[in-house]
C-alpha cells in the first residue's frame, strides 16, 4: 500500500505499523514524533498503530532554532 | 564584605519565574544559525543560560545519520523551549506545538508542557501575524499548553495575548535576526505597563532583534523579565566571547532597573563638595 511520509511516496506491505516504517526508514525511535492524518500518535502506541492506504505522516524531530 | 554576600544572596534569589519553569538566568538562548553544534554547545554555556530553544522538523529520511542536536545538548541541564518558527497559520503553529511536545515528552525534558509560539504573517518581515497568533494562542491554551508568545511591541496585541491566557507575552525588539535593537523602548514601556498592572509577576521576555551586549541592557532596564536571542551571539565573529558579553549584559541591566536609576537632569549636580573650596566660583 501506498503512504506519504514527510511529504514523498512510500510503498509498505498491508499491517506495517508506525514502529516497523521508522525501523524500516531507519529512523531512530529516540527523539522523533509522529504525526498521522494531522493527529500526533503517542510513542508508546507506535507498535500497536497499523497504517493504513493513503495515510499521510509526518516524522520530524529536533533542529537548533531560535 | 557583609555587603558582598547580601548582594549575592539577593542576585542569586531574582530567578526567573514563567508558568511552571524557574530560570535561574534570565538569557533564554537559541541553538539555530551557530557555525557548528561543537560551537553551539560551548555557546550556550558560556551564556549562563539554562533555557534554549529548539525547532521541529521534517526528519531527513534519506541521511537520518547525519549529526544529532540531541547529541551535542545535555537535556539534564537545560530546559528545552520548542518553538513554532516556520508557521503561517494557528493551525499549523497547533500541530507543530504537539509534535514538539510529543518529542520532549520522550525526552522527559520540563520543556513538555511549554512552547513558544511564533505565527509569522511574511517571510521578508518575518512579523507575526497578530490574528493568527492569537487564535493559536486560544487553542493551546485550551489543550493545556503553556504559551509564551512571540508577538510585536504593540501593546494592545500583547494585552490581548495576555487575555487569551498566554503564559508570558514575548514582543519583538526589532525584526527577527536584524539586530537593530530596541527600536521602540517607550512601545515596550507599555507593555510592560499594561502586562504588569495588578499583575508585577508577570512574565514579559523581549523575543527578537537584539544584536549586541547594549541592546540586551537596554532591555532589561525597561523592567521586562528577560531576552530571548540567538542570531547576536551566533553570527558573532567570535560567538563564545559575545555569549560572554550577553550574560554580563542580562545581568547588568536587571541589576540596574532593580537598583532604581537616576532621574535625568538637564544641567550638572556637582559630586564633590560645593563648600570649602580653595578656588573662587566664576560669576
Amino acid at each position: 500500500m501506498n503512504i506519504l511520509v514527510n511529504g514523498d511516496k512510500h510503498d509498505v506491505p498491508e499491517g506495517t505499523t508506525i514502529a516497523q516504517l521508522l525501523s524500516r526508514l531507519d529512523v531512530p525511535a529516540r527523539a522523533v514524533a509522529v504525526e498521522v492524518n494531522l493527529e500526533v500518535i503517542p510513542r508508546a502506541r507506535h507498535a500497536e498503530h497499523l497504517l493504513r492506504e493513503a495515510d499521510r505522516l509526518e516524522v520530524v524531530s529536533l533542529v537548533g532554532g531560535g | 564584605m557583609a555587603t558582598t554576600t547580601q548582594a549575592d544572596t539577593s542576585r542569586r534569589k531574582d530567578s526567573l519565574r514563567i508558568g511552571t519553569h524557574t530560570l535561574a538566568s534570565r538569557l533564554i538562548v537559541g541553538t539555530g544559525k551557530y557555525a557548528s553544534y561543537e560551537l553551539m554547545s560551548a555557546a550556550l554555556a558560556a551564556s549562563g543560560t539554562d533555557c534554549i530553544t529548539v525547532a521541529v522538523r521534517r526528519e531527513r529520511l534519506i541521511d537520518s545519520r547525519g549529526q544529532n542536536i540531541l547529541d551535542f545538548i545535555d537535556t539534564s541541564r537545560y530546559t528545552l523551549l520548542p518553538n513554532t518558527a516556520g508557521c503561517f497559520t494557528a493551525d499549523d503553529a497547533v500541530r507543530v506545538a504537539r509534535l514538539g511536545r510529543e518529542i520532549l515528552l520522550g525526552l522527559e525534558n520540563a520543556g513538555a508542557d511549554w512552547v513558544k509560539l511564533e505565527v509569522l504573517g511574511d517571510t521578508k518581515t518575518l512579523l507575526p501575524d497578530p490574528v493568527a497568533t492569537l487564535e493559536a494562542t486560544e487553542k493551546l491554551v485550551a489543550l493545556g499548553i503553556h504559551v509564551l508568545c512571540y508577538t510585536s511591541d504593540d501593546p494592545i496585541a500583547a494585552r490581548r495575548l495576555k487575555q487569551a491566557g498566554a503564559t508570558s507575552v514575548m514582543p519583538a525588539g526589532s525584526p527577527i535576526g536584524s539586530g537593530q535593537g530596541i527600536l521602540n523602548p517607550n512601545a515596550i514601556r507599555i507593555c510592560l505597563e499594561y502586562l504588569k498592572q495588578d499583575d508585577p509577576d508577570y512574565p514579559v521576555i523581549v523575543d527578537a532583534g537584539v544584536g549586541t551586549a547594549s541592546d540586551v541592557t537596554i532591555a532589561m532596564e525597561l523592567g521586562v523579565d528577560g531576552v530571548l536571542l540567538n542570531t547576536g551571539i551566533a553570527h558573532a565573529a567570535d560567538p563564545l566571547q559575545m555569549a560572554l558579553a550577553m550574560k554580563a549584559a542580562v545581568e547588568a541591566g536587571r541589576l540596574a532597573y532593580r537598583s532604581g536609576r537616576i532621574p535625568k537632569k538637564l544641567y550638572a549636580t556637582a559630586s564633590s563638595p560645593e563648600t570649602g573650596t580653595i578656588a573662587p566660583k566664576p560669576r
